[in-house]
């Protein structure tokens, strides 16, 4: 008995091989928990490096004026050319009588945000009767102000070194003894255009010259990319040709998106002569780029239809294009849709191409329509982080988590689409 | 059309994968083509197959076979996997024409009419040559659509009324009208196995063919649903011709009046169901009827 024991592959050998068969499982567990580690920490660290950057920009300074809207400006003048700028300084000469010299008071007139003077104007063409009244406003602080508000000035260091300088500091401290500057939601972010001063820039025009890109890239990448997935699925014949053209699409999609760019340039702009910076000719950019992604999905999500439907709407007499249209495509489109979501997604994001087409241009108004100078959202953050000041850092991150946003929106809605509208046989 | 000579040798190329494995089993008696044992042709016949051949490529998957399918009745075909029954089946009503690489030769006709004609349109070819398949497959909608689709696309109704009648007349013959009449909107899918092949059934029905072919419609099923199936078979015998695919002996035997024995692309022989199973006249045959092989 005891022999036979001995002999059983089961023991002594075994059972060491079987211990490095368990251990080399382990390792390899190890190996793959610590690599989503690894990309967890980088997840996070992006996400908290932007947040942290960029949460203030949510959040903007405002000072109280107290502004008497004097007669004597107005006299004489068109009401959107009145030296609206002369009341601001004023006020703030009244709050701070003993400030003296040019120098000081430039300083100190310099404290309030250039764009005041537009909303002063804007009250009064709103409401004419205000001309001769004193009214309380609150109107943005400059940029410089701003940054020290929340905390991004360096008080420690020499004075010549820092934006802000020990007067501005003490005038700041003033209004706070006094409660007449605060931070508060910062709306301008959200609907104006792109500005040379960072409390006055927003993200509003980037955001609507995307959305126009996006409709000409969905009105034309989706119908197209979907009749010719159905087309070379269901209809083309096997051959040489259509696996050539297969190819090329798959080779399509591997190309840098900034080749799309020089090739709009050149056959959109150059010789079509289509506007440059326009959303039109980025949509029609962006539609080259995300054609093969829509098309590959297409296909696959054509390939995945059982072939059973297919036989038995064959089989109960229907053509083969009442089979495609009646059957097959409602059940692949949840896939398409999920494909094309994610390929405007990447349109969202992608900026190379953009910038060969003009949409890189400076532009301060909100585009209208197709035909308008626009930015596009990750060109405007390009934009933006290559300007130097120092308020413009958080805008930066504030626009990046605008774009994740519409990213995470997107791609949120191509997996809710393919839960929802997944048929279990 | 006849065979070619190039014909000859492809039956040669397709044998060589399987040779080994067959020889074990019996003798190698059916490389090459053979004659039909039994009598293959009927009085009345509905549908007409003379000198069939098939290939997919270069390989030829059935072998100059020649058949007769009568009106009302149930014709089985059997023989182990891959002998081209399911093959010849969709000769019937031109699935085939799906596969690109699939090629027929021969004559097929249905009531006269050659259905591999170049002029034939299989559309309407296949309203009257109906097909229910392995498994069973309705359409990811409702109960009601599946049935009134044949008939909406070929435009057989004038109204909504005609339509609930083509739907409850199609649903009783196929036996389910009982188990789904309160409940006609909800999806097919959502029924048993069973009762979607009853479904599927139905269907078929629901656009008066004349032939229905079953392609083993009851492999996926467990046998309460099999029972089922096979008496609606035998039901509809009356009105339509039967072409059943099944690898279940006994099935054969309980539904069918006449049997054809496939092997390796060959008819190797047909005759009544009762003489197939209790006196085959080739070894092959009853080799296959024993569980010799197969």
């Amino acid at each position: 008995m005891d022999a036979q024991h001995k002999e059983s592959p089961f023991s002594g050998e075994f059972n060491k091989r079987l211990k490095q068969r368990y251990q080399a499982q382990q390792r390899f567990k190890l190996l793959g928990i610590s690599a989503i580690m690894f990309a967890l920490a980088f997840l996070a660290f992006l996400l908290i490096t932007i947040i942290s950057n960029g949460y203030s920009a949510f959040r903007q300074t405002y000072v109280e004026l107290t502004v008497n809207f004097e007669k004597s400006i107005f006299e004489g003048e068109d009401l959107a050319r009145a030296n609206y700028q002369a009341l601001i300084n004023r006020a703030l000469d009244e709050k701070f009588p003993d400030v003296e010299g040019r120098r000081a008071k430039r300083t100190l007139h310099g404290m309030i945000s250039t764009g005041a003077r537009y909303q002063l104007m804007d009250m009064v063409q709103d409401d004419p009767g205000l001309i001769g009244t004193t009214q309380t406003i609150w109107v943005p602080a400059d940029d410089d102000i701003d940054m020290f508000m929340k905390g991004y000035v360096d008080m420690s260091q020499p004075e010549s070194d820092r934006r802000i300088k020990d007067q501005q500091a003490q005038w700041i401290q003033t209004w706070i003894d006094n409660n007449m500057i605060k931070l508060r939601f910062n709306r301008t972010f959200f609907t104006s255009g792109d500005s040379r001063d960072p409390e006055l820039a927003g993200i509003w025009a980037a955001v609507k010259g995307s959305f126009y890109t996006l409709v000409i890239t969905l009105a034309l990448s989706f119908p197209m990319g979907v009749a010719a997935a159905i087309y070379l699925e269901e209809f083309a014949p096997v051959n040489r040709i259509t696996s050539l053209i297969e190819i090329n699409i798959n080779n399509l999609a591997a190309v840098p998106s900034i080749i799309f760019g020089l090739l709009g340039l050149a056959i959109f702009i150059n010789f079509w002569g289509i506007p440059r910076s326009t959303p039109l000719v980025g949509g029609l950019v962006l539609t080259l780029m995300t054609l093969p992604t829509i098309i590959i999905a297409a296909r696959a999500s054509l390939k995945s239809v059982p072939p059973s439907i297919r036989e038995a709407a064959l089989g109960v007499g229907a053509s083969k294009i009442q089979t495609v249209f009646h059957h097959v495509l409602p059940l692949a489109m949840p896939g398409m849709l999920t494909g094309t979501i994610i390929g405007m997604a990447q349109a969202l994001g992608e900026t190379a191409p953009l910038l060969m087409i003009g949409m890189v241009a400076f532009i301060v108004d909100i585009p209208g329509g197709f035909t308008d100078p626009a930015a596009a959202l990750p060109v405007q953050i390009y934009l933006w982080a290559d300007s130097p000041e120092r308020g413009f850092t958080e805008k930066t991150s504030a626009a990046i988590m605008v774009l994740l946003a519409f990213l995470v929106t997107m791609n949120a809605l191509a997996v809710y689409m393919r839960k929802k509208f997944e048929i279990t046989w | 059309m006849k065979p070619t000579a190039g014909a000859d040798q492809d039956n040669n190329t397709e044998d060589t994968g399987t040779e080994p494995a067959r020889r074990k089993a019996g003798p190698d008696l059916y490389t090459e083509f053979q004659q039909i044992v039994g009598n293959p042709y009927v009085d009345n016949p509905r549908m007409v197959c003379r000198d069939v051949y098939v290939y997919y490529g270069e390989t030829c998957a059935i072998k100059k076979v020649s058949i007769d399918v009568a009106c009302n009745e149930v014709l089985a075909m059997i023989g182990p996997s891959g002998c081209g029954k399911s093959t010849f089946l969709r000769c019937l009503n031109r699935m085939n024409d799906t596969v690109s690489i699939c090629r027929v030769e021969g004559e097929i006709r249905l009531d006269g009419m050659d259905i591999y004609d170049p002029s034939v349109d299989v559309v309407p070819l296949r309203a009257k040559v109906g097909m229910v398949f392995q498994k069973p497959n309705p359409f990811p909608k409702s109960i009601y659509e599946n049935i009134s689709y044949g008939p909406k696309i070929h435009g057989l109704t004038k109204d909504k009324h005609e339509m609930d009648e083509i739907v409850e007349t199609s649903l009783i013959r196929a036996g389910l009208w009982e188990e789904v009449k309160d409940r006609l909107n909800e999806p097919g899918t959502g029924l048993s196995g069973g009762q979607q092949q009853r479904l599927c059934i139905a269907r078929a029905i629901a656009v008066s063919p004349e032939v229905i072919l079953m392609d083993e419609p009851c492999s996926a099923l467990d046998p309460i649903a099999t029972s089922k199936i096979e008496d609606l078979i035998a039901e509809l015998r009356t009105q339509y011709s039967i072409v059943i695919v099944t690898h279940a002996m006994q099935q054969a035997a309980r539904v069918s009046q006449r049997t054809a024995y496939f092997h390796l692309g060959n008819l190797v022989e047909v005759g009544d169901t009762d003489q197939i199973f209790t006196n085959p006249k080739h070894q092959l045959t009853e080799d296959y009827i024993t569980g010799r092989f197969g």
